[in-house]
């Protein structure tokens, strides 16, 4: 195998094939649709999708899995816009993204303290927090939408890093919240690539055993885990904020799904050891561009639903199958022993 | 002599009312090859555990070069002990540079991750082992010999002085084993100690200077290679003379075969393979682990799929697509793994010995099974107060005989055992052998799928030797000794 098939087999390069092929296909339909302007579109589009996955991704390089990221999201989100609006003066923004995230990663702390420091299962705790974490976000924080959001978050959100129009006249545009997500790719590529504690999450993800046998303490990465991709999840709330320009409480949850699927097409494996930052990227991407491209050929929203899950069973089996076939093909073509 | 590197005294451990470690004391000098030898369940797991730091002691020191050592993994390491495990503990998802480095990385407290200094560090390391391997690779796509050597490269990247190997011989050839026999050499010359731990005389002498015996959590005896033999060793790890000579039995009346097969193929796992069974033999199928003995015996039972050649069961030919098929044609399969693919361990002893007779229509005669059940656990001897308890409280080779007394209810014409004996001790293993040759006089055509040469010996009346997927000798178990069988069953694969 040469490097360009070996590309194409590798989780990342089928999932670039299916969304150029399906760019082709819209963009057959609809000639409008292969432009730059819709780039910049699914790029605004995709931008808290993406900054959740690359957390997400993270848990699932370990061998677990996440489900309350969108709780602790909105939690941070809305907790931190309810304390700027009880205090007297202007909080700078980039204070708003901080509060967030350190609100997100003390949520996450929780998730990692059942997980890493007592060792409960990944999926039960998490679906736990996230009906805990929602709840308590409506009983004890409040449950009403905030619209008089600070005149700062307001300049925030009109400031574009690009702004055109497409061949119809609407407007596209990238918001400043932009270097958000470029942010957080930075940072967790280069967690994951070069440092210790990113290769003992890959280590953890490949052989769990192995990794506390030759010494890594897996509990406590484990713990390190969840308190970064709830700071990632309160920044992806605090960027939905910005981009909605309203606080509510009811947002994000429900997004779930979409991430996951997003970073299982990206190449993550659920049974972990395996993720990069490019192939979460890409699978975001696709999953934006297959529900805002769904919404505007005017399939109703429930059908996104199937197809959202049907794409997370291909994304988990085509690796699997893909794998099979191969070791099925070595093996075939080792004719005589 | 110097001061020992690995300096064990006076260990004792218990889980809970059951003692397992008594009084274990043990040296190690620089350069020096120690076996432990001992049968399953003698104990020698525990102390691996406990050197290692993984499992706390009740009472006993652990020194290195002097320094006690704590109860802590991480202190075993960097004081310099490292133990390979059987099942290697890599990462199969990273690189073989990665895996390498990986240990000294983290038992120097490394931040960063630097590609490009892992990648040095495994072709130094590889280097001084003399080994080829592309540090790029995922160790996923490597063969278990080339995981093994890895293993051993992670640990002197670590510059470990004592390396713990387990059972390391249980899947390489014999050339594979002279090169680690090469390798071992060398770092002994550079002053790493190695212990061995092993049961298999072969490997113990091949490999050893000095033997340490243990057997029942005690240290037995100890002392140089050179003041053991097959016989003293054997008689010392198992408390007892050690019966090899083959058991009694009748000659088997000629019949035509039950099942044979002609060209049987499974790509790159068993090739051409032509093998016959009459009713009343026992045969014997040996071969290393990674040989394609067990995938062998799994398509003979119509678990996995042969490419090509055909199966013939009583005269015609037979394709069993799944193993339902074979246990409706009168096949049994013992699997190797009694514990995870054999019995529901919580379950009783009687429905564990009633699952696979109960009737297609779906209606359960309680009462008849548990008849059924008491007069198996009768006939097999199996050493329990009734049919109630579970699984889970017998010893190993009552265990096996449940798993036994299960096919037997089906009364199968072919019967296929995979390691019937592996983890039994060696008195349950002669009675087990025993209601083997009963079920051969029974008229039953019996295939022991093995590793143990004794027990082939022992036990059957043919020998069939599988090297890389190939039937590369076949005997009568009266015209060959142990020593020539496991000469023809590490043989290489031979020139295409």
């Amino acid at each position: 195998m040469n490097a360009a098939t070996r590309m194409f087999m590798s989780p990342q390069g089928v999932v670039l094939i299916a969304a150029l092929l399906f760019a082709l296909v819209v963009g057959f339909i609809n000639p409008n649709f292969l432009s730059l302007a819709t780039v910049i579109d699914l790029l605004r589009n995709s931008l808290v999708t993406a900054i959740f996955a690359l957390g997400v991704m993270m848990v699932l390089a370990s061998g677990g899995i996440d489900v309350s990221f969108p709780a602790i999201g909105a939690f941070a989100m809305y907790t931190t816009m309810s304390l700027v609006l009880g205090v007297d003066f202007d909080v700078p923004i980039i204070a708003l993204f901080v509060i967030s995230a350190a609100i997100g990663a003390s949520l996450g702390l929780v998730n990692g303290i059942l997980i890493g420091g007592l060792g409960l299962p990944t999926l039960i705790v998490t679906l736990g927090t996230l009906s805990l974490f929602r709840g308590a976000l409506l009983t004890f924080v409040g449950t009403t939408y905030i619209t008089n959001v600070p005149r700062n978050v307001i300049s925030f959100a009109r400031t574009m890093i690009v702004r055109m129009e497409n061949a119809v006249g609407q407007l596209a545009s990238l918001p400043l919240s932009f270097v958000v997500l470029v942010g957080v790719t930075a940072f967790v590529a280069i967690i994951m690539n070069l440092t210790k504690f990113g290769r003992a999450i890959y280590a953890i993800g490949g052989s769990e055993e192995g990794a506390r046998r030759i010494g890594i303490k897996v509990g406590r990465t484990k713990v390190l885990i969840y308190v970064i991709v709830g700071a990632i999840a309160g920044l992806a709330g605090m960027t939905h904020m910005t981009l909605s320009r309203m606080a509510n409480p009811f947002d994000l949850v429900g997004m779930e799904l979409n991430v996951i699927a997003a970073v299982v097409l990206g190449g993550a494996r659920i049974t972990g050891g395996h993720g990069t930052v490019t192939g979460t990227l890409l699978g975001a991407l696709l999953i934006t561009m297959i529900n805002t491209s769904l919404l505007s050929a005017g399939v109703p929203s429930y059908w996104q639903r199937v197809v959202v899950g049907a794409l997370i069973i291909i994304g988990t089996g085509l690796p699997i199958v893909i794998d099979r076939l191969a070791k099925r093909r070595e093996r075939l073509a080792q004719a005589a022993v | 002599m110097s001061d020992p590197v690995l300096q064990i005294d006076g260990i004792h451990k218990a889980y809970g009312p059951v003692r397992v470690l008594a009084d274990v004391a043990l040296t190690l000098h620089a350069g020096e090859v120690r076996c432990l030898a001992g049968e399953n369940g003698s104990g020698k797991s525990t102390l691996i555990k406990i050197m290692s730091g993984v499992v706390p002691k009740d009472a006993g020191t652990v020194r290195i070069a002097g320094q006690e050592l704590s109860n802590d993994p991480a202190a075993a390491i960097n004081a310099g002990l490292s133990v390979i495990y059987q099942d290697f503990s890599l990462f199969p998802n990273l690189t073989v540079a990665e895996n390498i480095a990986f240990l000294r990385n983290v038992a120097h407290g490394e931040r960063w991750h630097k590609r490009g200094s892992d990648r040095q560090l495994a072709l130094n390391t590889l280097k001084r082992m003399g080994v080829d391997i592309d540090p790029s690779q995922p160790v996923e796509l490597l063969p278990v010999a080339s995981k093994q050597l890895i293993a051993i490269a992670r640990a002197l990247a670590n510059d470990a002085r004592i390396i713990v190997m387990d059972e390391p011989t249980t899947a390489l050839t014999r050339s594979e084993v002279k090169r680690l026999q090469g390798i071992i050499e060398a770092l002994k010359k550079d002053g790493v100690a190695f212990l061995f731990v092993s049961h298999k005389t072969e490997e113990i002498f091949a490999f050893c200077d000095t033997i340490t015996v243990l057997r029942d959590g005690r240290v037995v005896s100890q002392g140089g290679a050179d003041e053991f033999d097959a016989d003293r060793l054997g008689r010392d790890m198992t408390g007892r003379d050690i019966e090899t000579h083959r058991l009694p039995r009748e000659l088997a009346p000629t019949a035509a075969p039950i099942m044979a097969t002609r060209g049987l193929t499974r790509h790159g796992v068993y090739s051409d393979v032509d093998l016959s069974i009459a009713p009343g033999e026992i045969v014997a199928l040996v071969g290393l682990l990674g040989s394609g003995r067990t995938e062998l015996a799994l398509s003979l039972f119509g678990q996995i799929e042969p490419d090509e050649g055909v199966i013939e069961f009583k005269g015609t030919i037979r394709r069993f697509r799944e193993p339902l098929e074979a246990m409706d044609a009168g096949i049994a399969y013992v699997p190797e793994d009694r514990l995870t693919e054999g019995l529901f361990l919580d379950q009783p002893i009687g429905d564990n010995i009633s699952v696979a007779s109960l009737k297609p229509s779906g209606i359960v005669d309680r009462s008849g099974l548990r008849e059924r059940a008491r007069e198996a656990v009768k006939r097999l001897r199996i050493k329990t107060p009734g049919i109630e308890p579970s699984v889970a409280t017998l010893s190993g080779g009552n265990q096996q005989r449940v798993v036994l007394a299960r096919w037997m209810e089906r009364n199968p014409e072919l019967m296929i055992l995979n390691g019937p004996t592996v983890g039994v001790d060696i008195g349950s293993k002669r009675e087990i052998h025993e209601i083997l040759l009963d079920l051969r006089k029974s008229g039953t055509a019996v295939l022991v799928v093995t590793d143990d040469l004794g027990e082939a010996l022992a036990l059957s009346d043919r020998i069939l030797v599988m090297v890389r997927g190939r039937i590369t000798g076949e005997f009568t178990a009266d015209e060959i000794d142990e020593e020539r069988l496991s000469l023809s069953v590490t043989e290489e694969a031979p020139a295409r």
